[in-house]
C-alpha cells in the first residue's frame, strides 16, 4: 500500500542546504524546533482524522482555534487563574469546538466532494463572526467585567492580551537540560500521547468506519455505516484536537493577538502535514509528526539563509510563505483521483 | 441568454440591507448623490474583475479562485507601462495591452494546471493563487525596472509595495466624458466603457468558441461526443478568464490611484466569488448581466456601510461587515448548489 513520496526528502534536502547557507548553530536550530514541535504539534494532528474520512484537508481549523480563543478571551474577563483558568479556558474551549465542530460537519454534508474549499470559508466567516464579537459586541451589548482588556474609546478588546497568569504552566514541567537544548519533556510527551490516542482511536470500530468511508462513501453505506454521522464525528473530533492544540500555541506564546493569532493555522498545519509526506487522500500520526519537524526547521532557518545568500532576509520570508502554499498546491495538483474525491 | 434571477435568502438579506443602510444615511444626513456615484465608480472598479469568472464558470470549471494569477498579469503589464513612461489613456490601455500576452501564457500554464484536477478546481485554484503571489513576491523584489518613481528611494532595487499612479494614468478612465448632475458625479466614460465589454462578453458565448464553452459546462461527455476538444476548450476559458482578470485590475489601479504589488492580491478572489453569487449564480453558467448585477449589490453595500459605520464610532464595522458578507454568501451557495445536487441525484 505504502506509495514513497519524494516530499519529505525535499524538505530535508532544503533545509540541510538553508542550514549551511543561514550560519545558525544546529544546536539554536534543534531548540527552536522542539518548542515549534510542541506548539504546533497537536494541531497538525488535528488533521490526520478529517483525511481519512476521505474529507481532505480541514481548513477548519482555524475554528477550533476561535474556540479557544474565546475561552482565553472569557478567562482574562473573569479574572481566572493558574491551573484552575487553564481548566476552564480547556472546558469553555472544548464546549464550543464541540459544538461548532458538528455544525462544520453538518455543512460538510451538503457538499459532498468540495468539503475543502467548503472549509476555508468557514474559516473566513467564523474569523468575521468572531472579531465583531470581540471588535463591536464587546463594550455595547457584552458588559465586560475586566476594564483593563478593553481599547480605550470602550468599543472592543485590545489587540494584544497579556496572558502572564497562564504563562508556562504546564510547560515548565519536567524540563532536562541536554547540554545546551532544554527539553520540556511533557509537553514532548503531550503531543506523542496526543498522537498515540489518534492511532488508537484509528484501531477502534469508530476509527475502522473512518477508513471505511474514507475508501468510498458507496461502499460504506452497504456495510450498513451511517456515513453522515461518521464525517460529523470525524470534523467534531478534528475540531476539539484544533482547539486543544491552540491553547497549547497560546499558553506557550504567553501573549495572545485577539484577533490574528488563529489566522493562517490552517495553512501552516496543512503544509506540515504533508510535508511529512502526507496526501490529501492519505494522512496518519507519522506523517504529522515528522512534517512539523521538517517543515518548521526549513522555516526556521530561511530567512537568515536569504539574509546571506541575496543579501535580503525578506526575499528568506517571500520563501518561506511559497513553501507553505507551494506545498498544499502541490498536494492538491499532484494526487490525482477522478471526480469523487474530496475538493 | 437565459437569465433567470434567482431570488434567495442573500439577495433579500442584501436588499433589506441596502434599504435600512440607506435609511440610515439619509437619517444621518449623508449626501446620497455622493454615494450613488462612489457606487457607479466602484461598480466598475470591480466589475470588470467579477465578470473575468464567467468563462471560467461557464466552462464548468467553477469559480475562480485562482484569481491572483490574472491580477498579476495585469500589475506586470501596468509595471511596464509606467516603467515606458505611458500616461494618460494611453498608459491605461497600453497597460492592458501589454497584459494580453502575458495573461494569455501564464492561463494557458494555469488551464493545463487546472485539467489535471478535475472536480477539484476550486480549491487547487485557491493555492494556486496563493503560491503564485509568493513567487511574484521574488519577482517584484528583484525586477529591473528603472523608473524611480516605482523602486524603493533607498538602494534603487526592488519595487515598492505601493506605486502612485499620479502623473500616469490614475483615474484617467472615472474622469473621462463624466458629467455633473446635481451633486451626482456620472462617470459616464466609465460606465460606456465597462458597458462595451459586458455586451461583447455576452456576444462571445454566441459563437462558435462560445457556445462550446457552455456545453462543455453543462455536460462534458455530451460535449465530448458532439466533436467539442474538451481539454482545449477549457483551457481557452481559463486563458480568457485570466486576461479578463488582467484587464479588471487595470481598470481596479486606475480608479483607486495606486498600485498595489506583493501580497494585496491575495484575498481579492473572495469578494469578487461573492459578487458573483449575490447576482444570482450557483457557480455554473452565468449570464454576464448577473455579474453585473451582483457587483452593483455588493459594492453599494460597502460603499454606504462605511460612512455609516464611521458615524457609529467604530470605523471596523465596515469591513468586518463585509468580511462577514463575502463569505457568508459563498457558504450560503455552496450549502445550497450541494443540497439542490443531493436532491436532484435523489
Amino acid at each position: 500500500m505504502y506509495r514513497a513520496n519524494a516530499v519529505p526528502a525535499v524538505f530535508i534536502v532544503l533545509s540541510a542546504l538553508a542550514l549551511y547557507f543561514s550560519g545558525l548553530s544546529p544546536s539554536f536550530v534543534a531548540s527552536e524546533v522542539i518548542t515549534r514541535f510542541i506548539r504546533d504539534g497537536v494541531m497538525v494532528l488535528a488533521l490526520v482524522i478529517p483525511v481519512t474520512a476521505g474529507m481532505g484537508l480541514n481548513f477548519a481549523v482555524t475554528v477550533g482555534a476561535l474556540a479557544a480563543q474565546v475561552g482565553i478571551v472569557l478567562a482574562v474577563d473573569w479574572g481566572l487563574q493558574g491551573a484552575a483558568g487553564l481548566f476552564a479556558i480547556t472546558a469553555m474551549g472544548l464546549g464550543l469546538s464541540v459544538v461548532s465542530g458538528f455544525l462544520i460537519g453538518v455543512m460538510l454534508n451538503r457538499v459532498r466532494g468540495k468539503e475543502m474549499i467548503t472549509t476555508m470559508i468557514i474559516g473566513f466567516l467564523a474569523t468575521g463572526i468572531y472579531q465583531l464579537v470581540f471588535m463591536v459586541g464587546y463594550g455595547t451589548v457584552i458588559r465586560p467585567a475586566n476594564q483593563e482588556m478593553m481599547l480605550s474609546r470602550g468599543i472592543g478588546i485590545r489587540n494584544m492580551l497579556d496572558l502572564a497568569p497562564f504563562r508556562n504552566i504546564i510547560d515548565t514541567i519536567w524540563v532536562i537540560q541536554a547540554g545546551p537544548l532544554e527539553i520540556p519533556l511533557f509537553m514532548i510527551l503531550m503531543v506523542l500521547g496526543a498522537a498515540g490516542l489518534i492511532t488508537y482511536l484509528l484501531h477502534t470500530r469508530l476509527g475502522q468506519q473512518f477508513k471505511a468511508v474514507g475508501e468510498g462513501v458507496e461502499k460504506a453505506e452497504m456495510l450498513g455505516i451511517d456515513t453522515r454521522a461518521v464525517r460529523i464525528k470525524a470534523i467534531v473530533l478534528s475540531t476539539v484536537l484544533a482547539c486543544l492544540g491552540h491553547i497549547i500555541f497560546t499558553q506557550n506564546i504567553g501573549m495572545l493577538n485577539v484577533y490574528t493569532a488563529h489566522m493562517n493555522t490552517d495553512i501552516f498545519a496543512c503544509a506540515a502535514l504533508l510535508a511529512g509526506g502526507a496526501s490529501i487522500l492519505r494522512a496518519h500520526v507519522g506523517h504529522a509528526l515528522l512534517g512539523v519537524l521538517l517543515f518548521h526547521s526549513l522555516f526556521i532557518v530561511s530567512p537568515q539563509a536569504g539574509q546571506n545568500i541575496f543579501s535580503n532576509a525578506a526575499l528568506g520570508e517571500y520563501f518561506r510563505t511559497f513553501v507553505a502554499y507551494g506545498t498544499i498546491a502541490f498536494a492538491l495538483v499532484m494526487s490525482t483521483r477522478g471526480r469523487g474525491s474530496a475538493g | 441568454m437565459r437569465s433567470r434571477l434567482h431570488l434567495q435568502i442573500p439577495q433579500v438579506f442584501i436588499l433589506v440591507m441596502l434599504v435600512v443602510l440607506l435609511a440610515g444615511a439619509f437619517h444621518a444626513g449623508i449626501p446620497l448623490g455622493g454615494i450613488m456615484g462612489d457606487a457607479l465608480v466602484r461598480l466598475v472598479m470591480n466589475g470588470v474583475l467579477v465578470m473575468s469568472m464567467i468563462p471560467m464558470l461557464n466552462a464548468g470549471l467553477g469559480v475562480n479562485f485562482g484569481l491572483p494569477v490574472g491580477i498579476c498579469a495585469g500589475l506586470l503589464g501596468m509595471c511596464l507601462a509606467v516603467n515606458f513612461r505611458l500616461t494618460g489613456l494611453a498608459g491605461l490601455f497600453g497597460a492592458m495591452l501589454i497584459s494580453i500576452p502575458i495573461g494569455a501564457v501564464l492561463g494557458y500554464l494555469y488551464g493545463r494546471l487546472l485539467n489535471r484536477v478535475k472536480g477539484r478546481e476550486e480549491i487547487a485554484g485557491t493555492f494556486v493563487g496563493f503560491s503564485f503571489i509568493s513567487i511574484m513576491n521574488f519577482f517584484w523584489a528583484v525586477a529591473p525596472f528603472t523608473n524611480p518613481t516605482m523602486l524603493w528611494p533607498i538602494g534603487g532595487q526592488g519595487l515598492r509595495p505601493v506605486i502612485g499612479l499620479q502623473g500616469y494614468f490614475a483615474k484617467v478612465l472615472n474622469h473621462s466624458w463624466s458629467f455633473r448632475l446635481g451633486d451626482l458625479t456620472v462617470p459616464f466614460g466609465m460606465l460606456v466603457f465597462f458597458a462595451c465589454l459586458a455586451v461583447l462578453l455576452h456576444l462571445f458565448f454566441h459563437t462558435r468558441a462560445g457556445t462550446a464553452m457552455v456545453a462543455t459546462g453543462e455536460n462534458e461527455v455530451f460535449a465530448g461526443l458532439s466533436g467539442v476538444d474538451v481539454k482545449a476548450i477549457r483551457t481557452l476559458a481559463v486563458i480568457l478568464s485570466t486576461v479578463l482578470a488582467a484587464w479588471g485590475i487595470c481598470v481596479y489601479a486606475q480608479s483607486y490611484g495606486f498600485l498595489e504589488l506583493y501580497s494585496a492580491p491575495l484575498m481579492m478572489a473572495f469578494p469578487a466569488a461573492s459578487a458573483i453569487f449575490l447576482g444570482g449564480s450557483l457557480g455554473h453558467r452565468t449570464a454576464v448581466i448577473q455579474a453585473v448585477i451582483g457587483t452593483f449589490l455588493f459594492q453599494t453595500t460597502y460603499v454606504i456601510s462605511g460612512p455609516i459605520a464611521n458615524a457609529l464610532l467604530v470605523p471596523e464595522v465596515a469591513e468586518i461587515f463585509r468580511m462577514i458578507l463575502t463569505n457568508g454568501v459563498i457558504l450560503y451557495a455552496m450549502l445550497y448548489e450541494g443540497g439542490r445536487r443531493r436532491r436532484v441525484q435523489g
